[in-house]
C-alpha cells in the first residue's frame, strides 16, 4: 500500500467542546460526556451509532464508561495513543484508519481533563517505586537534580537552540504575542480581550531559564471531542466534511519522552520531521499549500523548530520568519488562529485539532480567508503526531 | 464512631449585637488593604479622585466590609459591643463531640459605599444549620452565620454569610505508611531517589563509590548513557560498567526558578554535561553563580552525600585544559 492510502478516506464531521476554565466544577467524565454529545449533535449523528472511541493514554476516562453514558450500544474499536500531548493528532489518525478500513463506522475522539483544578502536570511529578516501570526508572536521571517539570525539560533544548542559532528569547516572545493576539478576539479563549506585548513577555518572571512565564501555556479544565466517519458517509451529514488529507505519528532516532538529550543535535525535532515527511507524502501537498497552521505550543521555543521541520523556514532560521510577522494575523502562515494553548486553553492539543476543523469549514472566529489546507501538530519534545486537514472538493 | 444527631434548633436565629468597630473608616487601614491586594483604584487612596467620582471622602474597598468590625488579635471587642459569642453553637457542638472546624465559604453583598469617617457595626444571626452530613472530612454540620453591617446612621451597608463545617473527623485507619529512612528527614522534603533496576544499579553503586561509570557495549565497544540492557547499534546484550574521567563541558543548561519544589535551593542550575568520553548526563552544577554559567564551560564531576545516606553526582566548573 502506498503512503497515500489514507488520503481523503475519512472526515471529521462534528466537533464539540465544553467551556474552558480553571475550575470546571464537575468530573472529567461529565466534561467528556458533554463534549461528545455536542460533537455528535454538531454532526447530526445519533449517539447509538458510535462504534469506536479513541483518545490519549493520559485521559482518565475509560472509553467504555463514556460510551455507556452517551447511550452507545456496541463498541467495535477502541485505541489510545501514548506520550502526553504527543497524542493530540494520533487518535484522529486511528479513527480515520478504523473508518477507512470498515473496522468501525463512527468513531469519537475525545480529551477531557481537569488539568488545573485537578492533577497539574507542571508541579513536579511523583515517582512510583516499581523498578519494572520504565518511566519511573528513567525519571531517576533527572528528578534527583531537580529537573522535574515539562518546562525544565523543554528549557534544556531551548538554551541549546539559542546557542546554535540567531534566535533570541525575544523570538520565543513573538510566538506568545501572536497567540495572545488571536486569543484576544476569540470569546472561547481564557485570555479573550487580553493581548500582550513583547515588553510584557520580556518583563514576565523566569520559570525555567530561558523560559519565562509567558512562554508557558495555560493550565486548563475542559474537554474537546470530535466525530470521524468515512468520506462517503460524510457527504450526507449536517456539516461540510473536513477531510483527513494526511495523518501520521512520529518518533525518530534516539527518541525519548521529553528528554531526548543524547542526540547528536538538540536543535531539531526529528520526530516532527518524520511526521512532516509522512504528511506531505500522504497528502501530496507541501508547505506552500498550507494557508495556516496549528503548531503545538505548550511552550513557545519548540514552535521555532516546528516551522523548520515543516519547511516553512530554513533550519535554524525560524526567528526571521517570526520577526517578519508571518505567523501573525494577516501573515502568510497565521499560526494558532484560535490563540493556541498559550491563549485559548490547554486541552492537550485537541482544541487545536478542533480549530483546524473550524478553519476548513470557514466558521472560525479568526477565519483565515481562502483557506484550503491547514496543518495541525501535536506535542513537541515527545513522540508526536500530525494532521493535514482540507475541504472536500 | 457513630453520631446520633443532636437537636440544634435552639441555636437557630437570634439577634446578637451590636459588634462595633475599633476605628472609624480610615485612610491607613484602606491603604494597607489596597497595598496587600494590589488594588490601585485611585478612589480608595486619592481624596481628589474620590471627590471627582462623586464621593465626600476616600472610599473603602467594599471587600473590606468584614475587616472594620473584626476583633483584635487579643479577641477583644470595642466598648459598647455585645460580649456574647455569635458562634456559640460551635462551642456547644464541640462539647457534643464535634471538635474540628473548617471554613467553607463566605458570601458578601454590598448595598452602599462606605467612606472615610463612617463608623460601622454589625449584628449577627445564625441563619441555618444543616442536617448532620457526612463528608470526606468527617461527620458534622454546616453552620451559616449572617452578619448585617450598618453605618452610624443605622443604614444597612452590606451583609456577609460565613459558613463553617463543624465536625467529628473520620477515624483514620488508612493513613499512608511512611517509610522511615533513618535519615531524620520527612519523606516530603527529600530529593526524589532514583529507582534502581538491573540495568541501572551499577551507575548508582559507582556514585556511592565516588566513581562515574558509563556502560560500554562489549559487542561494538560503544559507550552509552543512560543505561539500557541492549546496544542500539549492535543489539548486543553484553556490556560492562566502565569508569570515566568525570571531565566534560556544559552542553546545555537550565536555571530552575518555579515551582520551588522542596528540598532544592532556587534558582537551581542544572546542566546537560557532555563528558570527554562523549556521552552526556544531567547534573546539578555547583560552585558557580547562575550568571556565570555558559555553554562550553569545562566541568568536573564530584560526589556528594546530598542527604544522609544519599549520594549523588554533581558537577563543578574546572580549569580549562
Amino acid at each position: 500500500m502506498t503512503r497515500s492510502g489514507l488520503r481523503d478516506r475519512a472526515a471529521i464531521v462534528g466537533v464539540g467542546a465544553t467551556e474552558f476554565s480553571k475550575d470546571s466544577g464537575r468530573t472529567e467524565i461529565q466534561l467528556g460526556v458533554e463534549a461528545i454529545l455536542a460533537a455528535l449533535a454538531d454532526a447530526g449523528i445519533d449517539p447509538v451509532e458510535v462504534d469506536g472511541m479513541a483518545t490519549y493514554t493520559m485521559d482518565n476516562n475509560p472509553e467504555i464508561e463514556l460510551h455507556r453514558l452517551i447511550g452507545g450500544r456496541a463498541l467495535r474499536f477502541f485505541s489510545r495513543a501514548h506520550y502526553g500531548g504527543g497524542a493530540a493528532c494520533a487518535p484522529v489518525m486511528h479513527a480515520a484508519m478504523a473508518v477507512a478500513t470498515g473496522v468501525a463506522d463512527v468513531v469519537v475522539v475525545y480529551r477531557a481533563m481537569n488539568e488545573r483544578s485537578g492533577f497539574r502536570f507542571g508541579q513536579g511529578g511523583l515517582l512510583t517505586e516499581d523498578p519494572n516501570a520504565f518511566e519511573t526508572v528513567d525519571f531517576g536521571w533527572y528528578f534527583p537534580h531537580g529537573l522535574m517539570t515539562p518546562a525544565s525539560w523543554i528549557a534544556m533544548f531551548a538554551q541549546r537552540y539559542l546557542h546554535e542559532t540567531e534566535a533570541t528569547d525575544e523570538d520565543f516572545g513573538r510566538v506568545a504575542v501572536g497567540g495572545r493576539d488571536f486569543a484576544s478576539t476569540n470569546p472561547r479563549a481564557w485570555f479573550y480581550q487580553q493581548p500582550i506585548s513583547l515588553e510584557d513577555h520580556q518583563a514576565s518572571r523566569w520559570i525555567a531559564e530561558p523560559l519565562r512565564l509567558l512562554d508557558c501555556c495555560q493550565e486548563s479544565d475542559g474537554a474537546v471531542a470530535m466525530v470521524i466517519t468515512s468520506a462517503e458517509r460524510a457527504r450526507d451529514l449536517l456539516q461540510p466534511p473536513v477531510l483527513v488529507r494526511g495523518a501520521s505519528q512520529g518518533a525518530a532516532d534516539d527518541q525519548r519522552m521529553m528528554t531526548s538529550f543524547y542526540r547528536k543535535s538538540l536543535t531539531g525535532l526529528p520526530e516532527m520531521g518524520e511526521v512532516a515527511r509522512n504528511l506531505y507524502a500522504m497528502s501530496g501537498l507541501g508547505p506552500e499549500d498550507m494557508q495556516a497552521a496549528v503548531l503545538y505550543d505548550h511552550f513557545t521555543p519548540f514552535v521555532l523548530p516546528q516551522l523548520e521541520e515543516f519547511g516553512f523556514a530554513p533550519r535554524g532560521e525560524a526567528c526571521h520568519f517570526l520577526r517578519e510577522g508571518h505567523h501573525l494575523r494577516g501573515g502568510k502562515l497565521p499560526v494558532n488562529p484560535h490563540g493556541g494553548q498559550l491563549g485559548e486553553a490547554y486541552i492537550h492539543g485537541l482544541n487545536g485539532v478542533a480549530e483546524g476543523v473550524r478553519q476548513v469549514r470557514g466558521e472560525a472566529v479568526n477565519q483565515v480567508t481562502g483557506l484550503e489546507h491547514i496543518l495541525v501538530t501535536a506535542g513537541t519534545g515527545v513522540p508526536t503526531s500530525g494532521l493535514i486537514l482540507g475541504a472536500a472538493n | 464512631m457513630s453520631h446520633t444527631a443532636p437537636d440544634l434548633t435552639p441555636f437557630l436565629g437570634g439577634d446578637r449585637g451590636p459588634y462595633k468597630s475599633w476605628d472609624p473608616v480610615n485612610p491607613a487601614m484602606i491603604r494597607h488593604w489596597c497595598e496587600a491586594l494590589g488594588d490601585s483604584n485611585p478612589i480608595y487612596t486619592d481624596a481628589s479622585a474620590a471627590r471627582d467620582a462623586g464621593f465626600n471622602g476616600l472610599v473603602a474597598p467594599p471587600t473590606m466590609l468584614q475587616a472594620w468590625t473584626m476583633r483584635g488579635y487579643r479577641e477583644q471587642r470595642p466598648p459598647g459591643s455585645d460580649t456574647s459569642d455569635p458562634f456559640a453553637v460551635l462551642v456547644a457542638l464541640e462539647e457534643m463531640g464535634y471538635p474540628a472546624v473548617v471554613a467553607v465559604n463566605c458570601e458578601q453583598e454590598y448595598l452602599q459605599y462606605v467612606t472615610e469617617g463612617d463608623e460601622l457595626y454589625h449584628r449577627s444571626t445564625i441563619e441555618s444549620i444543616s442536617e448532620q452530613k457526612t463528608t470526606a472530612l468527617g461527620v458534622g454540620f454546616f453552620v451559616t452565620e449572617l452578619s448585617t453591617y450598618y453605618n452610624q446612621r443605622d443604614e444597612v451597608v452590606g451583609t456577609m454569610r460565613f459558613r463553617v463545617f463543624k465536625f467529628a473527623p473520620h477515624e483514620r485507619d488508612d493513613a499512608p505508611a511512611v517509610t522511615d529512612t533513618g535519615d531524620g528527614l520527612p519523606p516530603a522534603v527529600r530529593r526524589m531517589r532514583p529507582v534502581r533496576n538491573h540495568d541501572t544499579r551499577f551507575f548508582w553503586e559507582g556514585v556511592e563509590a565516588g566513581e562515574l561509570r558509563v556502560q560500554r557495549c562489549l559487542g561494538c565497544q560503544t559507550l552509552r548513557h543512560p543505561p539500557a540492557p541492549a546496544c542500539p547499534d549492535c543489539q548486543s546484550l553484553e556490556w560492562k560498567a566502565q569508569p570515566v574521567s568525570g571531565r566534560g563541558h556544559v552542553y546545555s543548561f537550565v536555571i530552575m526558578h518555579y515551582p520551588e519544589i522542596p528540598p532544592f535551593d532556587y534558582p537551581n542550575v542544572i546542566a546537560l554535561v557532555e563528558l570527554e568520553e562523549g556521552t552526556r548526563l544531567v547534573s546539578n552544577l555547583v560552585g558557580v553563580s547562575r550568571h556565570d554559567v555558559s555553554i562550553g564551560m569545562p566541568v568536573q564531576a564530584e560526589f556528594s552525600e546530598v542527604e544522609p545516606g544519599f549520594h549523588l553526582h554533581q558537577f563543578r566548573p574546572a580549569e580549562a585544559d
